[in-house]
């Protein structure tokens, strides 16, 4: 059988974020999932062998067999019912595989090729046709073994699913330590699966808001370390950040444009009604867009950049609207269920529309068909889920939840079928968003 | 990452432990330099580390920094509001009518109001419906006569809150406005 192995461009540190080192402040996750999916689809991922690979390598088949876990779509195998580990090269003995029950195998091997650069080759099977699906070598420096692990899991998940894998991605969320009114405020970056975590911000004064630039480069964010909320942009890789808005009274809820050109935002007038403008990055203008006595924020652009959901509660609660950027128009209202619908955020294809919505006293995510009749589904069972962001393949949301008076991350999938809960090890965690591909 | 900036991260990461100040409780009348801007600095260091530093004494908005006068309902400096509403209630209007004196007697001291709300609902509504409070009561004291350049409004939304908790005993005392005198 000839082995067609491909090389993928060898892998660097991804994030050249620097930070504070990480000692004190590891913020690591755990899953808890709460509601798994019923016919996940059973998978071998068999550890990979690493002759030679040096101390404490990443466990590549565990990262990836987490993330397609995480994913709810799969029910990896345990490792300690495998009877044998076969890698590339060995033969694979199918029937007991399958008499194991498993729709698929993955095998691999890691070798080290220098003091700090490593060759993973793998390949994934299907159990009952014996057919080799995928067979790849990727390089990676130790740095960025994680990653090679996250982009075998995208792989391994478009291959099966039909979507692609979103697991070789970023999130970023507001960690908040201590108590009031000593409380200080981190602005964090970390993987997908909430490793890795990297301090971008830190501030005695509340941050809020984070959006990710369309290009994941940089992050935009509210801060209140002039006294009032301000908007900034940080370039990541740098740490470099411009102050964007800090007019008088409020600025805050920024949300670029799918070109990156622009941020949508909310600022307030003297008398302190909140409006949403168009701020353009390049020229400082801003356009106005809304002009109504309401509340009217939290923006969120749609993919051809030429129209704007938002809040507003011109109508008494607030509800979500959407308004075309063209003169003239007029927002039209699209939420009528209940008295609290806010904070839209669009799914990457545009199908559907996640916001908060109040269901009895309890705040839940919910998601409205957009492709059909508009109907609504709340995905989530909480009492204080808000933040919803949805990963860049549209198939999970993560949102903010609060369990046991702390505040955590969760996930969702996009059908409510799939909950977890992500809980930090320290501190209160808040406001994620997840980074574009 | 190489050795150098890491050590730089170490000794940023250290001076910031040290040199962090905490909130101080004690009443401290506000010093005219406290609202230099940039005195909340931030500094960038080459790789992008950053820190953030507040001053220690002065700091509007702390709980029990406030300054301001005192004496009677003066001392009084914290109004709160029912849930999904900015009026104000009955029994603050004395409050809002003392400050209100005292602000037209001595117009040279300015007053920020600072809106709040309980932590349930999304964030950035919640800076809106802070806001709201805040102005809410700007408006009753130009009502009774205070000039509008005494007063401005800040909105902190849910992330300030006075008390810790997911109970209504807490959303209670979250759900104010405070006010803070400056020079």
């Amino acid at each position: 059988m000839s082995k067609s192995l491909r090389i993928v461009r060898p892998l660097s540190v991804m994030l050249l974020i620097a930070a504070l080192p990480l000692s004190a402040s590891r913020a690591e996750f755990i899953v808890e999932v709460t509601r798994g999916q019923e016919n996940a689809i059973p998978i071998a991922i068999v550890p990979f062998s690493t002759p030679g690979a040096g101390a404490d390598p990443v466990d590549v088949a565990q990262v990836v067999a987490n993330d397609l876990s995480r994913s709810g779509r799969f029910a990896p195998m345990d490792r300690k019912d495998m009877v044998e580990q076969p890698h590339p090269g060995s033969s694979i003995t199918f029937d007991d595989w399958r008499r194991l029950g498993n729709d698929y195998i993955l095998i691999g091997g890691m070798q080290a090729q220098s003091q700090d650069h490593y060759n993973i080759a793998f390949e994934l099977y299907n159990v009952l046709t014996r057919q080799r699906l995928l067979g790849f070598q990727i390089g990676a420096n130790r740095a960025g073994l994680r990653l090679a692990s996250h982009q075998i899991a995208d792989m391994v998940f478009d291959k099966i699913t039909g979507i692609r894998g979103a697991f070789a991605t970023r999130i970023a969320y507001v960690s908040v330590l201590g108590s009031v009114p000593n409380r200080s405020y981190r602005l964090i970056v970390a993987d997908s699966d909430g490793e890795n975590p990297h301090v971008v911000m830190q501030s005695n004064e509340p941050l809020m808001s984070p959006a990710w630039s369309p290009d994941g480069q940089s992050l935009a964010y509210v801060s209140f370390e002039d006294r009032l909320p301000s908007v900034y942009v940080q370039f990541l890789k740098t740490g470099e950040r411009k102050r964007v808005s800090a007019k008088a009274g409020v600025n805050q809820a920024p949300a670029w444009s799918p070109d990156g050109k622009k941020l949508a935002l909310t600022l307030s007038t003297r008398d302190g009604n909140l409006d949403v403008y168009v701020l353009d990055l390049a020229t400082e203008t801003l356009t106005r867009i809304t002009d109504d006595p309401g509340i009217d924020t939290e923006p969120q652009w749609s993919k051809d950049g030429q129209s704007l959901y938002f809040t507003s509660d011109r109508a008494g609660g607030p509800q979500i609207y959407k308004v075309g950027l063209q003169p003239g128009d007029h927002p039209r209202r699209l939420t009528f269920q209940g008295n609290y619908n806010a904070r839209p955020r669009l799914a990457p294809d545009e199908s559907q529309l996640a916001f908060v919505t109040q269901e009895d006293s309890s705040y839940r995510i919910a998601v409205m068909d957009l492709k059909g009749r508009g109907d609504v589904q709340v995905l989530t069972k909480g009492q204080f889920d808000v933040s919803p962001s949805y990963a860049p393949n549209g198939a999970m949301i993560i949102y903010a939840s609060r369990d046991k008076g702390r505040g955590v991350l969760a996930l969702t999938s996009a059908d409510g079928r799939v909950q977890e809960r992500l809980v930090s090890s320290e501190g209160e965690v808040q406001e994620p968003v997840w980074s574009p591909f | 990452m190489n050795k150098l900036v890491s050590i730089a991260c170490l000794f940023a990461a250290a001076a910031l432990l040290a040199g962090c100040p905490k909130k101080s409780t004690t009443v401290e009348p506000p010093t005219a330099g406290s609202q230099v801007p940039g005195a909340g600095g931030t500094t960038n260091a080459g790789e992008g580390a950053s820190t953030t530093t507040t001053p220690l004494g002065g700091e509007e908005g702390a709980l029990g920094a406030k300054g301001g006068p005192t004496g009677g309902l003066l001392s009084r400096k914290v109004i709160y509001f029912d849930f999904d509403k900015s009026d104000i209630k009955p029994e603050f209007r004395d409050l809002i009518a003392a400050h209100s004196q005292y602000l037209i007697a001595h117009p040279g001291n300015k007053l920020k109001l600072e809106g709040n709300t309980d932590e349930r609902g999304t964030r950035e509504y919640n800076i809106g419906l802070g806001e709201r409070r805040a102005q809410s009561v700007r408006r009753a004291m130009m009502l009774l006569g205070v000039s509008e350049t005494q007063l401005t409004t800040v909105s902190f939304g849910a992330e300030r809150p006075a008390v810790e908790g997911d109970n209504e005993e807490a959303w209670a005392k979250n759900r104010r406005v405070e006010l803070v005198y400056m020079q």
